[in-house]
Order: structure tokens, then sequence, then C-alpha cells
């Protein structure tokens, strides 16, 4: 089996079909049985503007979309323009000739003009996309078989545009491959179909699917960027798995809408980005005080305030560590992966649920709207649920119920309402064990002090539950790159290329960021050597709040926030200069601009 | 006021019918005496005595300010949520165990004010609640200022040159905003109240009530006498016309009507229209997805 790693780029307007060639492009691989990940920069914009889509497709898994383009789609004169110095050389450009009247200059890479007109029978573009013509040549040219964009044709039209539509597009379709094959010369990497087929999707949908797996019986939202994909997956789903799906007003109706689902009992999610998670603080405040597990996503986009819609960053590191006013129990988790998007969510509502307090994850664009491509098999449906000390019918406890039982634990047995023999007031004012508020007239600084510290105690018992951060490559290292969330990929990727270039490389990577176990995690960085932390924003956020929780100061810090997200050469360059000069701040330079 | 050590909300054994005296709870009303809030109370407790489905079915929702703190004085399971979302808190709760009676209860503050945009989209969506309302134009908590239904000219601490601002008119706003049960009432008329809130309770829907609940503190001493003269129970009135209704509802003048505005039993509530609801309460059931289910969802990502 040969080994390969190729990207395909598509570039145009949107309402050009871009997705549309992503998807079937990244499908057919997929069905293919090889690895893919896709990027997709664009705008805030419905039709109009400029989106540039990149499908990096390996033999080997890939965690990010990686540092070069080998074949670009520009279904538009625009993308020809823009990106005709981001085809690595050697590499080939696939354009409408029909826009494009003067033949670029490269003559480093193939040139593939197709006419549009003259490949299809369809002068007003209504029924055949362009997008279908240039993918059939791609194709063509890394030797995937036609068949295969047949089948997703008929897939992807046939329900939507009827046979005639159908038609139209298979025979553009065969027209394009058969040009293509007469006038291109085919890469020499060649795809080969491998087993398994494997599935495709986003880390949206695979966060929704952790719900659903978990036992999410209640999921509202509004509609926020990047956020909405997890909607969009729940509400077609929410039918056949017996989820209420909710949208609402506003996210402050969201969160209390799922505290409120919580508190009854069923398990209950919401998800939005940085500015509807702003508008969710008190709430998630509420959760904590009333004692009721909830679980927040937050999908960061560029901030601040409405900030960068479509673009990634991670920047609300310390509005969610810091949401909501006073103390009280909470988690904040940041999945490493798209598949492990699927698993945090069980994992966090087992937490969440024990320990009766919020729960919260952070992602961002880069993740969320990225898609990969994973192996069936790997997705338990049946992951380990555990609901904690909760009570759903008489005769649990013996006559006397006390909501907020002062324990050992700082857990107090939860019964939900319609439970007989167990009826309580949950407050957001302060309250004693019963219930009773201890807020006003009863201010009692003895029952507040007890209460505080019941709750508080339910972090000692998280902390020890937390794993701490990974540690992978050699023990004797040059320089140790440190990350946390979604980057754990792209670092991954230029630690190897690091260790491959002569620089012995570690990488420390933090999922599970709050409560932190100061000596667990000290341990682990005690192995570092130069250490760079690696994160996407502006004021180093994670490394102030890592060495806030532990006196660790990193070495350098290599930061992006121009709102497009690392490429494994970024950290390469960042961490070459940081170990040759006496600078700790590395800023890389976005090279592909949408 | 003398507090006890430990309460303990035991269901009370109910023998015969139960009483308003099933439904106290265990905690003394801090509210100042004399307080409007102390009907409303009663009149809740009476409505739940008189639906007859035992303390644990019911939950009573909150949010912050003096009548707020209500859920506390009842024997049923309570939320003291956050200022001005217990609607949001309340559909939650009813979704997640839509076998629940749920009643929410608030002031003018919370609901009209803070809690302005929850109130209409409850009402629009038409979920399942009895919503009560201690109206009492003013903010009694944070020691009187103005609220969005006091009238103009009113001097208060907020507005000590008298408020320009035009007053709510909730009854009016619950008919247009899509409300199927809406009513005004008056704290000193119990019977009146008591039907109200049993009814409502029983209505499938929205159902709200404005309930006239003078502060005794913030306003002249004269309050009670100033509404006692003006309210007036609603005469020859089609509570199924909408027009009718809104007409009723923004009439000027002295007198203040009370009694059902509207009620419209042809719109089912939200609860009712979905499917996923139909096997019981999501509280109940089993929590996570077959074998089978996951293998359809990645089916379609093939």
């Amino acid at each position: 089996m040969a080994k390969y790693d190729f990207a395909i780029a598509v570039g145009g307007a949107p309402g050009q079909g871009i997705e549309t060639a992503g998807k079937s492009i990244s499908q057919i691989c997929a069905r293919y049985g090889l690895n893919v990940f896709t990027y997709t920069a664009y705008q805030s914009l419905i039709r109009g503007g400029h989106s540039f889509l990149t499908i990096r497709i390996s033999s080997e898994p890939v965690a990010n979309h990686g540092d070069k383009i080998d074949l670009i789609i520009a279904l538009d004169a625009n993308s020809v323009e823009k990106h005709l110095p981001h085809v690595s050389p050697g590499g080939a450009l696939i354009y409408n000739s029909d826009d494009v009247k003067q033949e670029p200059e490269r003559d480093d890479i193939q040139l593939c003009p197709i006419s549009y007109k003259e490949l299809t029978n369809d002068p007003d573009r209504k029924k055949i996309m362009l997008n279908v013509c240039a993918s059939s040549v791609a194709l063509q040219l890394v030797g995937i078989d036609l068949a295969v964009l047949e089948d997703i044709i008929v897939l992807s039209l046939l329900k939507r545009k009827g046979q005639t539509v159908v038609d139209a597009n298979i025979a553009a379709a065969r027209a394009s491959y058969d040009y293509a094959s007469e006038h291109f010369t085919p890469f020499d990497v060649q795809f080969e179909k491998q087993d398994p087929p494997l599935a495709f999707g986003s880390g949206n949908m695979l966060m929704a699917m952790g719900g659903a797996a978990a036992g999410v019986k209640f999921y509202a939202a509004y509609p926020m960027s990047p956020s909405t994909g997890i909607l969009h997956w729940m509400a077609p789903n929410a039918r056949d798995l017996g989820i209420i799906v909710r949208q609402c007003e506003d996210e402050i109706s969201v969160i209390n809408m799922v505290v409120g689902a919580a508190h009854t009992g069923a398990r209950a999610m919401c998800a939005t980005s940085g500015g509807g998670f702003a508008l969710m603080s008190e709430a998630i405040g509420s959760a904590g005080m009333m004692e009721i597990p909830i679980v927040v996503v937050n999908v960061q986009r560029g901030g601040p305030s409405t900030g960068l819609p479509t673009k990634t960053e991670q920047g609300d590191l310390w509005q969610v560590l810091g949401a909501s006013q006073g103390d009280f129990p909470k988690i904040v988790v940041s999945p490493t992966s798209i598949m492990d998007g699927f698993n945090t969510i069980p994992e966090l509502f087992n937490l969440v649920d024990k320990f009766q307090c919020p729960g919260m994850v952070l992602t961002d664009l880069s993740l969320a709207e990225g898609h990969t491509t994973f192996v069936p098999d790997s997705i338990n449906w049946q992951p380990k649920i555990d609901r904690g000390e909760l009570i759903t019918e008489q005769g649990q406890t013996d006559g006397e119920y006390l909501r907020y039982q002062i324990t050992d634990s700082g857990i107090s047995p939860r019964a939900v309402p319609g439970t007989p023999g167990h009826m309580h007031v949950v407050a957001t004012d302060d309250h004693d064990e019963d219930g009773g508020l201890i807020s006003d007239e009863f201010t009692n600084p003895h029952k507040r002090r007890d209460i505080m510290e019941k709750r508080q105690r339910k972090m000692e018992g998280i902390v020890e539950l937390l794993p701490p951060p990974t540690f992978e490559g050699p023990e004797n290292a040059e320089v140790t790159l440190i990350g946390w969330g979604s980057t754990h990929g792209v670092i991954g990727e230029a630690a190897q290329l690091l260790n491959e270039a002569g620089i012995a490389t570690n990488h420390i990577h933090f999922k599970w960021l709050y409560p932190m176990d100061e000596d667990a995690v000290n341990e682990v960085l005690s192995k570092s050597a130069h250490s760079i932390i690696v994160e996407c924003n502006y004021t180093g956020q994670f490394a102030r709040f890592l060495r806030g929780e532990t006196g660790f100061k990193a070495d350098g810090q290599i930061r992006k926030y121009d709102g497009e997200p690392f490429m494994p050469h970024h950290v390469v360059d960042g961490a070459r200069e940081l170990l040759s000069s006496e600078t700790e701040l590395y800023v890389p330079y976005q090279e592909i601009v949408v | 006021m003398a507090r006890r050590a430990r309460r303990v909300r035991r269901e009370r054994p109910v023998q015969g019918a139960p009483t308003a005296r099933d439904f106290r709870g265990d905690v003394t009303p801090d509210w100042c005496p004399g307080c409007g809030d102390f009907g409303v109370l009663n009149a809740l407790q009476n409505a739940y005595a008189k639906l007859d489905r035992g303390n644990h079915n019911h939950l009573t929702v909150s949010g912050i300010g003096c009548s707020s703190n209500l859920p506390g004085y009842i024997r049923t399971y309570g939320m003291h949520t956050l200022h001005g979302r217990s609607l949001a808190v309340a559909t939650g709760a009813k979704f997640a165990n839509h076998e629940l009676n749920v009643v929410v209860t608030g002031g003018d503050g919370d609901g009209y004010g803070i809690g302005g945009n929850h109130f209409i989209h409850t009402m629009r969506k038409n979920i399942d609640l009895l919503y009560v309302v201690m109206n009492n134009e003013t903010y009694g908590l944070t020691v009187g200022q103005a609220s969005p239904t006091t009238v103009i000219g009113e001097q208060t601490k907020s507005t000590p040159f008298g408020n320009l601002e035009t007053p709510l008119n909730p009854v009016a706003m619950a008919i247009v905003a899509g409300a199927t049960y809406v009513a005004r009432a008056f704290s000193s008329e119990r019977t009146q109240l008591i039907e109200l809130m049993h009814n409502g309770m029983q209505h499938k829907g929205f159902a709200f009530i404005d309930v006239i609940s003078p502060c005794i503190t913030w306003k002249s001493d004269e309050i009670f006498d100033y509404w006692k003269e003006r309210v007036q129970s609603l005469e020859d009135h089609d509570t199924s016309d909408r027009a009718a209704a809104l007409e009723q509802a923004v009439k000027t003048g002295h007198e203040t009507q009370l009694g059902l505005f509207y009620h419209d039993t042809s719109r089912q509530s939200l609860d009712e229209m979905e499917p996923v609801l139909e096997n019981g309460p999501i509280a109940h059931q089993p929590l996570g997805i077959s074998k089978e289910q996951g293998d359809a969802i990645i089916q379609k990502m093939m």
C-alpha cells in the first residue's frame, strides 16, 4: 500500500457549491477508506464573498488540514487570482476557462482549464453546477473511479431535484472525466481503495451524537455560529431518538430551560458561542447554587464582541473560567479532537450528574466545523452512564429528606420533582440543608460557611477523577510543546516534524482544564525541556491560567489570533525561532488569506 | 419571627378532601403584614387543594422579588430561580415532566420588566403553565422604584419628579402575544381568584392571571381602598371572542375589570404537539440510544 498525504482545495463564492463539492470529494474518499480532514475558511455571508475549503487526504490518520495544497479547484476567477500561489510545486489548478480568459502564470504546476460551456449542455447553468465538472476532473487526476461520484450525485440530488437533473449531472460528470483523461496528466499519487470504508462527520455532529449517546433528552439552542451545527443535527434526529429540541428566544432562555429540564430529571444540554455564553453566565451560576447538573458547550469564534463569526480562536478561556458571580463547583473540559468531542459529552455528563454542578465544554470553530473520517465501529454508542445519587422513587430515603444535606463528599442525594415524599425548594438565594433561605431575614454566617464549604468540597472529589494532561514523545527532548483542546492534532504533527528534523520534541496536552490538580499537573510539567505554550489567542490565556494554578512559567509562547487555525509549519517555525533567539513570543504569519 | 430549626417536607397524609392547610409550607412568609401577596398565597393553596392531586405532583416556580419568595411558603416542589427567568425554567421543567402541574409565580418587575422577553415568547409558544403575577406596580424588595406597571406621574424613589413612562397593559399584551387563558384578579377577591387559578391549572396551554396585589409599604396607606373602589367584574362578556377580550383589556376609565378576559380551547399546548412526549415524560425514559439507532446514524454519514 502506497503512503500518501495529498490535499485538494476548493475555492469560490458561497452559493457555488463549494461545500457540496467538498462533501462529495470527502465522502468519496471516505468510501475508499482514505483518511480525510477538512477545514473551510469562509466569511459571514450567505451569497457572494469567498470561501476556501481544504480537504486533506491521507493513507494515515490525519488530525489537521496540513501545510500544503496539491490541487486547487477554482470555481471562479477570484479564486484563481487569490490562490494561484498556494498550489504546491508539481500540483495542479482546475479552473473554468469560460471565466478566466488569461492563462494563469505558473510554470511549475499543471494548469487544467475546462470549459463549462463545452462540457455541459446547460447554457443557463440551471441544472448542472460547475462544481460537478470540476470535481470529476479532480477525481480523474487522482485515479478515483467515476462510478463513486455517480453514486454520490444520485444520493445527493435524486430526492431533491429528480431524475432529469441527476441524468444531466451524470452526463456532465462523464464528459468532464473523459476530457480530463484526454487532456491532463494524472498525479503520480493515485488513490487506492483500502478497508474498511469510513464514515465522515464534523466536530459539531460528533458532539451532538455524543449527547445522544449520553442520554441527552432535552436540547435547547439559539442559533449562533459556529455552534449551530449541533442544533442542525439534533433537530432532524430528535423524534427518532426521543429528544426534545427547542429553539428559544435568546440564550438566557436556552440555559434557563436547560436548568429547569435538568432539575426535573432529564439530561439536558445546550451549545452556543462566546456571545451567547456571556448571556448564559448568570444561569450557569444558578446551576452551581441550586446544584443542578447541566452541560453547556461553548464553540469559540474570534472575539471580542461579535468578533469573527466564521473564524476560530481559543479566546474564551477566562470567560468560561470566570462565568457567573461567586465561587461554585464547575468543570471545564476542552476536547482534543473531533472524535474526542463524541466521548467528552458522556464523560462530562457522568461527572456533572455525580457532582451536581455545571459542566462546560470549551471547543472552537476549527474542531467543531472541521470534518474528519472515522472507523464506524470506533463509536461507542453505549458509553457508561452514571447518574450519581439521584432519587426518583419513594422510599429511597427514610422519612426525612434534606436536599442539601451536609456530607463529607459535599454531594447530597438529589430528588427530582414528582417524586413522592421528597418535596423541597431549590433556590438561587443561598440556603441551608433543607433549602430554607439564609440570604435575607435568616442570614446566618455559620450556616453560610457550612453550606459554602459543603458545595466546594465537591471540587476535591472532581479533581481526583480528572486525568492529568497527556505526555507524548521522547522523555529527553530539546523542546516541549504545550497545548490545550482543539490544537492536539496540529501540535502533535509539528512535534513529529521537529523530531524528523532532528530537534527532539515532546508534547504535553490538556483536555481537562478545571479544576486542575496542581501536583499531578506539575509532575507532568516537570518532564518538560524548553517549554513552549501554543494557543490561539492574543494574551496567552492558558499560559496565564497554568501559571496561576501551578506556578509554571513557559520559556516561550506561540500565539495566533488572526482567525485562521494553526497549520503544522506555523508551530514548527515558531519552535525553531524561539529555540534559536532570545524572544519569548512568536506570532505565525497566515499565508492563505480568504 | 421564630424559625423552626428543621423543616421536613413530608407529604401530609390526606384524610378526605385536601384543604389549603395541606399546602401550607413550613416557613412563615416574611412579607410585610397586610401585603396583598398573602391573599394570593392563600388562594393558590386553596386552588392546589381543590385540584386534589397530592403535593408532589406540583412544581411551583418563581423568579426574584418579594412575591417570588412564594414557593418557600407552599408545600409542593419548588424552584426559586433567577430574576426574570422563571418562565424559561418552568418551560424546561414542563418538557422534562409534562405530567407535573407547573405553576409560575412572581411580580411585575420580574415578569414584565427583566423577564419581558420570556413572557412574550412563553405565551406565543402556548406552554402549558399557570402564570400568576402579583402586580403591585412597584419594585418592593429593592425599596420602591418605578416598575413597568407604575402609572404616569407617580413619584417613586427612581422617579422623584413623577413617572414619565406609559405603563404596560399585561392583560392586553397577553391576549395579543398568544396566551390562551387570560384573566385579571384582585388579591382581596379571594373566591374569584381561587376559581381563576383552579381553572387556569386545568387549562391546557398558557394560563395567565395578572393579580392586583397592592403594596402597603411603598404605596399609600389607602391603596386597598383605592382598588376596592375601582374593581368590578366583567359582565356579559364572551371569553371566546379575542377581539372583544382585547377591547375590554384596553378600556380606560375609572373602573378596572376583573375576571376571565379570554379563553381559547382550540389551540394545543406545545407539549401536546410534541410526539416525543407520547411515551411519557422524558425524565422517565431510559437514557441513551440503541446500537441499531446508532448504526442508522452512521449509515447516513457514509
